[in-house]
C-alpha cells in the first residue's frame, strides 16, 4: 500500500492506488446514499429473523413470524377448492345431461374436463383430441359405443376391453383369416370400402356383398351401419379408426385389431368423469 | 533549470475544495410578497379553473342508462373502462388516451416555442399549490414583512397557535387534494360514505395518504426546491426555448445603471437608468430569484416581477415594461441599440428621444412573431392528432367481432364426409346497452352452415347471439363444409354479425382448412 496521497488540483485524498498513472478520489459517498446502504442491512437483520433465511442441513431457520410459501399455496389451493365447492357438489349431483344444460356449470366442468384430459388422456387420444390410427378423434361425430352423455361417462368410466371391470364394453371381432379366404376378403373389403367411398375393381363389390351378408352383417347390422350396443363400428361412415382403404379393411378382417381403454372410476372419481364426458361431449360431436 | 521554461498558469478549477459547491442547496427561506396587477389576475383565474376541475370534476353526473356509471369522469380499473363524458374507452382502445397524452406534449411544445415556460409560471401543480398554500399562509401570518418578522421572533403562545394552525390548513387541503384523486377511480358519492365510515379499500387510504404527503411536503415545505432540484422538466422546457420565444426580460438597456438616488445622480449629471433598485421584483418572486441577473433556471416565468415592477413605474410616473416579456431577439437588439452594439456601456440616453419616450428604433413584441414556421408544425401536428383522434372516435365501432381458429385439430372429418373446423368467435358488444345481434357466415362460402356449441341451433346459415351490455361474449362456433365446395387444402370467409336495430355490422375473415386428398 503507498502512502496517503493528496490530489493536487481538488485538493481530495485519493485511494492511495495507482493505474498507469491514473489515481482514484477517494470522494466520500453521497449520504442519501450511505442511510439507503445501512437501512438496506437493518431491513435485511429484520428480514432474516421475521422470515424464514438462514439454511441449516435439512431444512432453514423458521422465522419468528412463521410464514411459509408452501402454507401460502395450500391456502391458495384450499380457497380455490372452496370456491369451487358448490359448483362441485353439484357437478357430483347431476347427470352429464343435466350439468351439459346448465351454462354456469357447463363451463365449469368442460374446463375441469379439459385439464384433466390433457393429464389423464392426451398420451392416446392426442392433445387435441383427434386421436390417431387405433385411438379414436373425440373431436368427430362417430361413436362405436355411443356419443350421449351417460354413454360418454360410462365409457370413461369402465373402459373398453378392460378386463379388471366388470361393467367394461367388451366384444370381440373374430380374425377371418381362418374363415375367408384371401379372395373373398379382397372382395369383402372392396364392398365395405365402396360404401363411402369409390373402389378400383368395381367387379368384387356384388360378390363382396354376398360374403358381407353371411359372414359380417351379424354384428355390422345387414345395412352395415354397425351397432353400439356391441362397438361394431359403422362401416358405411366416411371415417374408419384403423385406415379406411381397401388394403386396411382386408387387413382388419383378417386379423383385427381391437384397443383397450383403461377404465378411469378408481383413479379419477365419478366427479372427474362427469367433467370429462362433459368435456369430451362438448369437442362438437356428441350426440343428443 | 527547467523550471524557467515553464509559464505558470493562473488557474483555478472550478471544483476546487476552495469554492466547491455542493449539487444541492439548502432551502433558503423565502417570504414572497403579495403582487398585484395584470399577470396576477391571470394567474388567479388560472389557479381558480384548475383547482377547480381537479376538486369538483368526479362529482360531475352523466347519465348512461342503468348498465353503466352514472360519473361523468371515472377511470374504472376493475372493469376496466375509462368513462369520459360521452365517451367510453376499452382497454384495447387505449391509444386515443395515447393520442391524448401526445397531443399534451406537443401542445406543451407549441406553449413554450411561443410564450416560453407559461406551463411551469401558470399551470403546473406544483406552481398552483405552492400558490395556494402561499394564500394561506398569507392569511394567518399576513405580508412578506409580518411573516418575516414572526419568522424572526421567538416561540411563543401566539407564535405556535398561529404556525400550528397554518400547517393543519395546509394539512386539510393537502388531504382534501389526495382525497380528490381517488374520486377518478371509484363512484365519488359511494366511496366518500365508505371513506369516512372506514369501509373503503385500503387503496384509497393509502393513496390519499401518499398524496397528503406529498402534497403537504412539496407544496408546504419544499416549494422552489421541487422545481429547481426535482423537477427535470425546468432543463427540457428551458432547452426548447429559442430566441423568439417570450420570456421574461429585465430590459437592462432602459433600467442600467441602476440607481436610489435617481434623482441626485441626475443632478449631478450621471447617466441613470429607469430602475430604482427597489427590490419589489425580488421580493415578490416566489422562487426568490432577482430576474435582473438576467435568465435562470430556477425561473418559472410567472411574471409576478413584471407585475410588481409596472406598478412601481406607474408609481414614478415611468413607461411600464422595464421588466417585460420579451423575445430574446428583441432584446438584443434593443441592447445593441442602447450600447451602440457593445462599444460602450448601456447609456439609456441612446434609447430615448430628447423628450423622454422611448425611441422608435426599439424593437417591440408583435403578435405576428408568433406566426413562424416552428410554431405553425407545432400547431399542425397538434391539431392533426386532435382532428384524428375526434375522427376515430366519431366513427370507430361499438360492435366488435375476434374470430380464433382451432388449431388442434385443424379440421375433423365427419361421418358424412364433410369438413368441420372450430372457432371461437368473440363478440365484443360496447355500448350499455343490451342487445341481439345475427352472426352469419359470408354468402360466397357455398354449402357452408355452423353449429353454436351448448346450443340447439345445429347446421344452420345465421344465429342469433344476445349480448349483455357493455361486454364481450365468448361462443364457440363449428363450421362445417362439403368436401367438393372446397378447391384446396384451405379457403378463406367471413364471419358478420350484424345489429338489426342499428344495422351496425363487424365482420372478420377466418380460414377453414381441410385435409390434402380433398384437392
Amino acid at each position: 500500500m503507498s502512502e496517503k496521497h493528496i490530489d493536487e488540483i481538488s485538493g481530495v485524498s485519493t485511494t492511495g492506488h495507482e493505474w498507469d498513472g491514473i489515481r482514484e478520489l477517494d470522494n466520500p459517498m453521497p449520504r442519501w446514499w450511505v442511510w439507503t446502504f445501512y437501512a438496506t442491512i437493518v431491513w435485511a437483520l429484520g428480514y432474516a429473523i421475521a422470515y424464514p433465511a438462514w439454511p441449516l442441513l435439512t431444512s432453514a431457520t423458521q422465522g419468528v413470524l412463521g410464514y411459509s410459501s408452501r402454507e401460502e399455496v395450500r391456502k391458495e389451493l384450499s380457497a380455490a377448492d372452496d370456491a369451487l365447492g358448490t359448483y362441485r357438489a353439484a357437478i357430483r349431483d347431476k347427470s352429464v345431461e343435466a350439468i351439459l344444460a346448465d351454462d354456469q356449470l357447463r363451463s365449469i366442468a368442460v374446463a375441469a374436463g379439459g385439464a384433466s384430459f390433457k393429464v389423464n388422456c392426451v398420451q392416446c387420444h392426442g392433445s387435441g383430441a383427434a386421436g390417431s390410427p387405433g385411438f379414436p378423434n373425440l373431436n368427430d361425430d362417430d361413436w362405436l359405443w355411443g356419443g350421449k352423455p351417460d354413454q360418454i361417462q360410462q365409457t370413461i368410466a369402465h373402459g373398453i376391453r378392460f378386463a379388471k371391470d366388470d361393467q367394461t364394453h367388451d366384444s370381440l371381432m373374430p380374425a377371418f383369416a381362418e374363415v375367408l379366404d384371401s379372395a373373398q376378403i379382397a372382395q369383402v373389403s372392396a364392398f365395405v370400402v365402396s360404401l363411402s367411398q369409390p373402389v378400383k375393381n368395381g367387379s368384387l363389390i356384388e360378390p363382396g356383398k354376398t360374403v358381407f351378408a353371411e359372414n359380417c352383417a351379424a354384428c355390422h347390422g345387414d345395412n352395415a351401419k354397425g351397432n353400439k350396443e356391441l362397438g361394431a363400428p359403422n362401416l358405411t361412415d366416411a371415417i374408419a379408426l384403423y385406415g379406411a382403404d381397401e388394403a386396411a379393411i382386408a387387413a382388419q378382417v383378417r386379423a383385427p385389431r381391437m384397443g383397450a381403454m383403461p377404465a378411469w372410476n378408481a383413479r379419477l372419481g365419478d366427479t372427474a368423469i362427469k367433467e370429462l364426458a362433459a368435456f369430451v361431449h362438448a369437442l362438437g360431436g356428441g350426440e343428443k | 533549470m527547467q523550471d524557467q521554461d515553464i509559464t505558470r498558469l493562473d488557474a483555478v478549477a472550478t471544483n476546487s475544495a476552495a469554492n466547491r459547491q455542493p449539487l444541492y442547496a439548502r432551502r433558503k427561506k423565502i417570504f414572497p410578497k403579495r403582487a398585484s396587477g395584470s399577470f396576477r389576475r391571470f394567474k388567479w383565474i388560472v389557479m381558480a379553473i384548475t383547482l377547480g376541475i381537479y376538486y369538483l370534476v368526479p362529482w360531475i353526473r352523466w347519465d348512461r342508462g342503468p348498465f353503466a356509471p352514472d360519473q361523468a369522469v371515472l377511470i374504472d380499473m376493475a372493469n376496466r373502462r375509462f368513462y369520459f363524458f360521452f365517451i367510453e374507452i376499452w382497454p384495447q382502445e387505449f391509444i386515443y388516451v395515447a393520442g391524448l397524452l401526445v397531443m399534451a406534449g406537443i401542445g406543451l411544445f407549441l406553449v413554450t416555442s411561443t410564450v416560453g415556460r407559461a406551463w411551469c409560471g401558470y399551470t403546473c401543480p406544483q406552481t398552483v399549490w405552492v400558490d395556494l398554500f402561499l394564500v394561506i399562509e398569507r392569511f394567518f401570518e399576513g405580508d412578506r414583512n409580518a411573516r418575516m418578522k414572526l419568522d424572526a421572533a421567538p416561540w411563543s403562545f401566539t407564535k405556535l397557535r398561529i404556525r400550528v394552525i397554518k400547517h393543519l390548513s395546509w394539512l386539510v387541503v393537502a388531504v382534501l387534494t389526495g382525497g380528490a384523486w381517488i374520486f377518478y377511480f371509484a363512484d365519488a358519492p359511494t366511496l366518500a360514505v365508505d371513506f369516512v365510515t372506514g369501509n373503503a379499500a385500503f387503496i384509497a387510504y393509502a393513496t390519499v395518504a401518499v398524496l397528503t404527503a406529498t402534497t403537504y411536503t412539496f407544496g408546504g415545505l419544499m416549494r422552489e426546491q421541487v422545481c429547481t432540484y426535482m423537477c427535470p422538466w425546468p432543463r427540457i422546457q428551458a432547452a426548447m426555448l429559442d430566441e423568439t420565444s417570450l420570456t421574461v426580460t429585465y430590459n437592462d438597456w432602459r433600467g442600467e445603471p441602476r440607481s436610489r438616488h435617481t434623482k441626485k445622480a441626475a443632478a449631478a449629471g450621471a447617466s441613470v437608468g429607469d430602475c430604482v433598485d427597489c427590490n419589489a421584483c425580488v421580493a415578490v418572486c416566489p422562487m426568490g430569484i432577482d430576474i435582473r441577473d438576467g435568465q435562470q433556471l430556477e425561473c418559472i416565468t410567472c411574471a409576478l416581477c413584471i407585475d410588481a415592477c409596472d406598478d412601481v413605474m406607474g408609481r414614478l410616473g415611468k413607461e411600464r415594461g422595464l421588466i417585460s416579456y420579451s423575445t430574446l431577439n428583441d432584446y438584443d437588439a434593443n441592447m445593441a441599440i442602447a450600447t451602440r452594439s457593445g462599444s460602450c456601456s448601456i447609456t439609456p440616453e441612446r434609447v430615448r428621444k430628447p423628450d423622454g419616450t422611448f425611441s422608435d428604433k426599439l424593437a417591440h413584441f408583435h403578435i405576428r412573431k408568433l406566426l413562424r414556421p416552428r410554431t405553425f408544425i407545432y400547431f399542425g401536428a397538434w391539431s392533426a392528432i386532435g382532428v384524428s383522434i375526434a375522427f376515430a372516435l366519431a366513427t370507430r365501432d361499438r360492435l366488435e367481432l375476434n374470430v380464433l381458429h382451432d388449431r388442434n385439430p385443424q379440421f375433423v372429418l365427419l361421418s358424412d364426409g364433410a369438413i368441420r373446423n372450430g372457432y371461437t368467435v368473440k363478440l365484443l358488444n360496447m355500448v350499455p346497452q343490451p342487445r341481439t345481434v345475427v352472426l352469419k357466415l359470408d354468402e360466397s362460402f357455398e354449402g357452408a352452415s355452423m353449429t353454436v356449441a351448448g346450443d340447439d341451433t345445429a347446421n344452420v346459415l345465421e344465429t342469433e347471439v344476445v349480448l349483455e351490455p357493455d361486454r364481450l361474449k365468448t361462443i364457440k362456433v363449428f363450421v362445417r363444409a362439403d368436401p367438393e365446395v372446397l378447391s384446396g387444402t384451405s379457403r378463406s370467409f367471413s364471419f358478420v354479425a350484424t345489429d338489426p336495430a342499428t344495422g351496425e355490422r363487424a365482420d372478420y375473415t377466418a380460414t377453414f382448412n381441410a385435409p390434402e386428398k380433398l384437392k
